[in-house]
């Protein structure tokens, strides 16, 4: 009897001390990587840390017994800084995940390394389908859109009205050609056809000459396969030109809302778009906008929006599962559905894509906009499975 | 209809004359920084800083205090080039008697100061500032459709680029000035009141690189970041046409704007590096720049 006693504390201490254990250097460090001084810093930025503090409160600062970190990091837009800054993290300050990461070659970079490493990645800011792709990873999850998902919404929205013939003009980098690529497949496949395509440096500010060259083309669509400052400076410039009076559509596939603020309702109106958040969709998203706009003093994007799902989702996870230790949570974070306010039922394939339902948005105009960032009217909701690429077809060694 | 290596030539004339448009951008700015350079023997590296802060002021008197573009055009380099003359009073002229270096890294301390602190104010996606009414809308020019305003920007700079090269090469005031640049001594001891002289030209060379600032606001987004790019081109602008040179500075800018036009017809993947490829060139085969004299 007294043995059995002895036994039983034994364990007990045992598996109590472990449980305390479980946790790597009794701290879960999240790293927030971003642009925080170039042209996507105010669609991830500060921002997204912002975001994921937010989460952290939800937890009261703690999981499975250890204090959440949220540490931040410039990547300046560049491959190099992203990969050097992401072993830094991992190697000597015990970074547990790394979140957002916007700038498609910059993921790339990190998620190279959090594979070899074997740490968790949330990628909420890049678009790149490669990511889920054939540069996938058992720890990477991208999480808020893709640029399928994009090229899915805007080309299937625009060729389904008539609009057949595009021409693109492209940021000359693995973002910009992958957006094209999906946009023209996605085209081509509804019977459309590609007129032309120019590339462009990243953080060119002068179009003119871009879009006179689209403008010759006689396409129906000029598709902008290019973000942030790039996307909002082709979009004024477009207006001055009389591009969009002369007949031709323009078709932002990748506007954030903070770019639609920059750009003013008057140069933005009428532009059909496709995002996976929008802040005034039902009383939840309101009410956690209200927290966020309290910190930053602004509305989230979809990338800021998806960190805070992101993070939170990690960390129900290693809640559930008691451990950091990334292919037990991993694993948790793949069965277990996604529900907050950023979606509701949304599911991660093997792939690591989050599906979940986006939203195609039409650009209010500024008699229709009733309040400051009051932007855009909801045309249609795209369900998850026609959203993202089926899994099996995205090339990715883990999908069986 | 005939094509030059593929290319319409109602797109090639175009492009032409938006390389026209941006090269007068180009030479307006580096009018500035030869200006500065020729008189004061500074590599002002805050130039980019202030043309943004020069469009910043634009947005600010618009949305702040209502006063349009018009009022902006004199109001914004009146306050950009007193900012200038502060700068100037207060630290540039301790430098001069230092190696130019200090002048260029004290310079682009400051660029980095106020980029940042708009930056922390106003974020980086930018404000919009648009295109004032007696401007809107364009020609049809059979070939291209115009924007009126572009056409005025044109003009403008080309107004203010000869009035400057006037002054400074055909009256009095620019002879003192380029004799003061010789010897400051001698000058002074005519009677000439030398510093004033050097800090008037540091403030009307800001000034115009304000003027350029609310020239470019209606096109691009008002943006911390607007000044970054822009300022190593226009670097490389005057690096080509020498030095100093006020002529090279302007004849420089138009070229290069029509060679970068050209180029993002025919390969416009190179567009950002052309300017630097001709740099290169110039400097190994004529150090001086195009215009500049060796001293």
């Amino acid at each position: 009897m007294l043995k059995t006693l002895l036994c039983g504390t034994a364990l007990l201490a045992l598996t109590a001390g472990a449980a305390h254990a479980q946790v790597s250097n009794n701290v879960i460090k999240i790293g927030v990587m971003n642009d925080r001084s170039g042209i996507y810093a105010d669609l991830a930025g500060e921002g997204s840390a912002i975001a994921a503090r937010l989460a952290a409160e939800e937890f009261g600062g703690k999981v499975a017994g250890a204090p959440i970190e949220i540490v931040v990091a410039d990547h300046q837009n560049k491959a190099d800084i992203a990969a050097n800054t992401a072993r830094e993290w991992i190697d000597a300050g015990n970074v547990d995940v790394i979140a957002d990461v916007p700038n498609s070659a910059a993921a790339l970079a990190v998620q190279g390394i959090t594979k070899d490493k074997k740490r968790i990645f949330l990628m909420s800011g890049p678009g790149s389908t490669d990511l889920s792709g054939k540069s996938c990873s058992p720890y990477g999850f991208q999480w808020t859109y893709d640029n399928y998902a994009m090229a899915a919404g805007t080309a299937r929205a625009l060729v389904e009205q008539g609009k057949k013939n595009w021409y693109f003009i492209t940021a000359d980098y693995a973002f910009g050609h992958s957006l094209e690529d999906e946009t023209s497949k996605m085209v081509k496949q509804l019977d459309g056809k590609v007129a032309g395509n120019v590339r462009h440096p990243l953080g060119n500010a002068d179009f003119s000459s871009y879009l006179l060259q689209a403008q010759a083309s006689k396409a129906d669509v000029i598709g902008l396969a290019n973000a942030g400052g790039d996307a909002t400076n082709a979009v004024k410039q477009a207006s001055e030109f009389g591009i969009t009076q002369s007949g031709q559509s323009l078709a932002g596939l990748l506007l954030f809302i903070s770019d639609v603020n920059a750009l003013g309702l008057q140069a933005a109106q009428g532009l059909l778009l496709t995002t996976g958040f929008y802040w005034d969709t039902d009383e939840q998203t309101r009410e956690w906008t209200k927290k966020f706009e309290a910190k930053a003093g602004r509305k989230p994007t979809m990338v800021q929006a998806g960190v805070y799902s992101a993070v939170r989702h990690y960390l129900k996870a290693v809640e559930a599962v008691g451990s950091d230790d990334p292919d037990k949570v991993a694993a948790k974070m793949r069965e277990t559905k996604v529900e907050d306010m950023f979606t509701k039922n949304g599911k991660i394939a093997a792939n690591g894509r989050m599906f979940h339902d986006m939203y195609l948005a039409q650009v209010k105009t500024p008699a229709e906009s009733k309040a400051p960032w009051d932007y855009y009217k909801i045309v249609k909701t795209i369900p998850a499975e026609q959203a993202f690429l089926d899994p099996a077809k995205s090339g990715c060694p883990l999908v069986k | 209809m005939f094509d030059l290596l593929g290319v319409p030539p109602q797109v090639l004339f175009g492009q032409l004359l938006l390389g026209l448009i941006n090269g007068s951008f180009y030479a307006l700015l580096s009018l500035g920084l030869a200006v500065i350079f020729g008189m004061l023997n500074v590599i002002n590296f805050a130039h980019g800083a202030l043309y943004m802060i020069g469009a910043f002021v634009a947005w600010l008197l618009l949305t702040k205090l209502g006063l349009g573009y018009w009022w902006a055009l004199g109001l914004s380099p009146l306050i950009v080039g007193l900012l200038g003359v502060v700068l100037e009073k207060t630290m540039l002229s301790r430098l001069y008697k230092l190696d130019h270096l200090y002048g260029l890294l004290l310079t682009f301390g400051l660029a980095l100061i106020m980029e940042g602190a708009f930056r922390h104010f106003y974020g980086v996606s930018g404000q919009p500032y648009p295109i004032p009414d007696a401007l809107k809308g364009g020609q049809n020019l059979g070939f291209m459709f115009l924007p009126n305003y572009r056409g005025w920007v044109v003009v403008a700079s080309l107004i203010v680029c000869f009035g400057t090269w006037f002054a400074i090469e055909r009256t009095r005031l620019g002879a003192y000035l380029r004799a003061a640049t010789e010897n400051p001594v001698l000058v002074q001891a005519f009677g000439i009141n030398v510093p004033v002289m050097i800090t008037a030209t540091y403030g009307f060379g800001v000034a115009l690189a304000g003027l350029a600032g609310v020239l470019a606001a209606p096109i691009y987004q008002v943006s911390p970041l607007m000044g970054t790019n822009l300022i190593i081109v226009v670097f490389a602008v005057v690096v080509i046409g020498g030095m100093g040179s006020i002529l090279g500075a302007i004849v420089t800018g138009l070229g290069l704007g029509l060679l970068e036009g050209l180029t993002k017809v025919f390969y416009p993947e190179a567009s950002n590096i052309v300017v630097f490829v001709v740099m290169a060139i110039v400097l190994l085969i004529k150090p001086a720049g195009l215009f500049g004299r060796e001293r």
